[in-house]
């Protein structure tokens, strides 16, 4: 099933001692066969899961490196056929786990069952909404369980101890943790050591699930996750793919070779 | 999905913020939450709060300058034949518009809350002007978010708000409308909460903003059905209010005291741009799909991808693709009527009233009201009321007015 397989990329950077890499970049920015390209390139690099953005034009959490991105793809025409495309594409020759994180509207707008399906089609491991809190979410989470899709809920710093219990209760195998109160891409402005104080309280509430740490994540910060459950690098990926555009670089190949740096780094 | 009499319009959702089990909501990232939780429970507390109250009522009363004028367009009246047309001018308040009600009740919210930082969107820079008005007055420092093509089509606002102190920060991403403008002050929210208090410049955004927003524009019907009883010695059987639509929150205020009155017709209008373009900001007219823009599910003008549409509009105040979860309910109850005006027909009826009035002068957003206004009056009898809520002032489209007629200023 495929959430096993999510399990699966979790397990297996533990056994590494270490935690599991995850990048994130907006699906089909700048378009479908560069975008291919760079999940391919990440996949080379070595990274345990892809979270791919499904973008939204009126999104209310991105920060300014990640709307650069959306913009790109979807001034370029990308559709959310495309982003599934991309990933069917990408899992036929990889069996990296890709996760796709998106907004409400882009799921209300394509319909949730013709989502999953495609999700299914496209082997996708796993969703991350951003604006569908819990417990609004608990229902379409049910439909993404019953397809063996992991329904990923988000926790963050001001969510309150009863509050964190009932969404850890409810929630599938893989959880996120919002590192700090911000949009995607600021910088870190609380401790690795807060951080990791919150993540020990998600994992003795819930030893068995999994939480990835995000958002403010980069290179000079990554080694401190190190023995969490996993972190997720994504707007400086997103700035790198801006800056190999403007500078008429290979963004594939300058992606990738961040990921090695990333994944060396949390492996040291 | 029905109307509760004898119950708050703003009160009519259920446990998780939905009017009619469908339209608002908290649609929020997670990092909301807590923020929200927290301006709920002090919401819920100041308004059962006296000295909160009592506050609010002498801030409106003295400062925003409570009531304001509810006066017969005589001229008008006589020029059009039909239906006597009424006006309530809400553009006297302070300001110039009806938003100084909400910035007025946010800033006393924030201090209540102990923040001494506020943020807010604006789409014409009525919102902003008022905000930073008010945040100048009760000692607040004040960030606006306004999408940079209003930055340019609505200069005298943003001197305003320059002058009183305000940071107003241009939004240069997607349509730089007010689209934008709200997103990007989400963000700065999600961002800043724990110091800082946002206002949702109108009635839209997460249910509590709806409530907070609706709950002060109210004051517009509150003192208004004391002059039209005062005016006709009873609720006139036949009257029809007539308020324009963009977000919703002059019409949401305008119309809160008279929802249990049947016989009050409540109609609302939309911009329906530029004739013949088909990128009209007219969600509730046009039966758009619904969708989730800025927290909230509510009617939204949206390609098949969910991408929000850029909208068109002469009037920046009404250039929003999305429309209260409020009047989502209206609509869908039956209560209230929507339609449009273009952006000629405000124009023209801009020209009307001003020529007839003298006095009243709306801007671009309540001309909108007025063309309905003007297009149904004579085909009425003498015995139906209207009455207009001219919820701004012309002055701060001058320039884009004479410019359309031609005039160099």
């Amino acid at each position: 099933m495929t959430s096993s397989t999510l399990i699966k990329s979790f397990e297996r950077a533990k056994e590494n001692n270490r935690a599991a890499l995850l990048t994130y970049t907006v699906g089909g920015d700048p378009d479908k066969k560069t975008s291919l390209d760079i999940f391919r390139s990440i996949a080379d690099a070595g990274v345990d899961i892809i979270e791919c953005g499904l973008g939204h034009g009126a999104n209310i959490g991105d920060g300014g490196a990640i709307q650069d991105s959306t913009h790109r793809a979807l001034s370029n025409g990308i559709k959310t056929n495309d982003i599934f495309e991309i990933i069917e594409e990408f899992k036929k020759d990889y069996v990296t786990d890709v996760i796709i994180m998106t907004y409400q509207n882009k799921i209300m707008a394509y319909g949730e069952d013709d989502f999953l399906k495609r999700c299914i089609s496209s082997k996708v491991s796993g969703i991350i909404c951003v604006d569908w809190p819990w417990p609004l979410n608990l229902d379409f989470a049910k439909k993404c369980k019953e397809n063996s899709i992991v329904f990923i809920q988000l926790l963050c710093p001001t969510t309150n101890e009863d509050r964190l219990k009932s969404i850890l209760n409810d929630a599938h195998e893989v959880v996120y943790y919002i590192s700090m109160l911000s949009t995607t891409g600021q910088k870190l402005k609380v401790s690795s050591d807060e951080i990791k104080k919150r993540f020990n309280l998600i994992k003795k509430i819930s030893p068995d699930k999994k939480c990835i740490i995000g958002f403010g994540i980069t290179a000079d910060t990554i080694n401190d996750f190190k023995d969490t459950d996993a972190c997720v690098v994504g707007s400086a990926l997103c700035r790198e793919i801006t800056r190999s555009i403007d500078e008429e670089l290979n963004p594939a190949t300058n992606v990738g070779n961040m990921v090695s740096d990333l994944k060396q780094k949390l492996s040291s | 999905m029905k109307l509760e009499k004898g119950i708050p319009l703003i009160d009519q959702h259920d446990e998780n913020g939905y009017w009619g089990g469908k339209f608002g909501g908290n649609q929020i990232a997670e990092s909301l939450n807590y923020p929200i939780e927290e301006l709920t429970r002090e919401f819920e507390k100041l308004r059962n709060d006296e000295t909160f109250i009592a506050e609010r009522d002498y801030y409106f009363k003295n400062f925003v300058g409570a009531p304001t004028p509810f006066i017969k367009l005589e001229n008008l009246t006589k020029y059009l034949g039909g239906a006597q047309i009424y006006c309530k001018l809400v553009s006297k308040a302070t300001g110039g518009a009806h938003k100084a009600y909400n910035a007025v009740v946010h800033s006393l919210i924030c201090k209540r809350l102990g923040k001494t930082y506020i943020g807010g969107d604006t789409g014409a820079g009525y919102a902003g002007k008022m905000l930073s008005m008010a945040a100048a007055k009760f000692n607040l420092k004040c960030k606006i978010f306004m999408g940079a093509k209003d930055v340019e089509r609505q200069s005298i606002n943003v001197f305003s708000m320059r002058s009183y102190g305000a940071e107003v920060v241009p939004v240069n991403s997607g349509s730089q409308t007010l689209v934008d403008a709200v997103s990007e002050c989400m963000r700065w929210w999600t961002s800043e909460n724990e110091k800082a208090h946002m206002c949702v410049g109108s009635t839209v955004g997460p249910t509590i903003f709806v409530k907070i927003c609706a709950w002060s524009t109210a004051q517009i019907s509150r003192e208004m059905k004391k002059q039209v009883i005062d005016e006709f010695g009873e609720v006139p059987k036949d009257m029809k209010l007539i308020n324009c639509v963009g977000g919703g929150s002059s019409a949401a205020g305008f119309w809160n005291e008279w929802i249990d009155h049947d016989n009050v017709e409540l109609i609302g209008v939309e911009a329906g741009g530029p004739e013949g373009s088909s990128k009209h900001a007219a969600p509730l007219t046009n039966d758009s799909p619904i969708g989730v823009l800025h927290g909230a599910t509510q009617y939204v003008i949206q390609d098949d991808q969910g991408e929000i549409e850029e909208t068109d509009s002469i009037s920046a105040g009404l250039d929003y693709p999305g429309v209260s979860p409020l009047h989502c309910f209206l609509k869908e109850t039956g209560r209230a009527r929507y339609t449009s005006a273009s952006d000629e027909e405000a124009i023209e009826a801009f020209q009307l009233v001003s020529k007839n009035e003298g006095f009243v002068s709306p801007s671009l957003e309540p001309s909108h009201a007025f063309a309905e206004a003007i297009k149904i009056a004579p085909k009425l009898s003498k015995d139906t009321i209207i009455v207009v809520d001219s919820c701004g002032d012309s002055a701060k489209d001058s320039k884009i007015i004479a410019e359309r007629l031609g005039y160099k200023i």
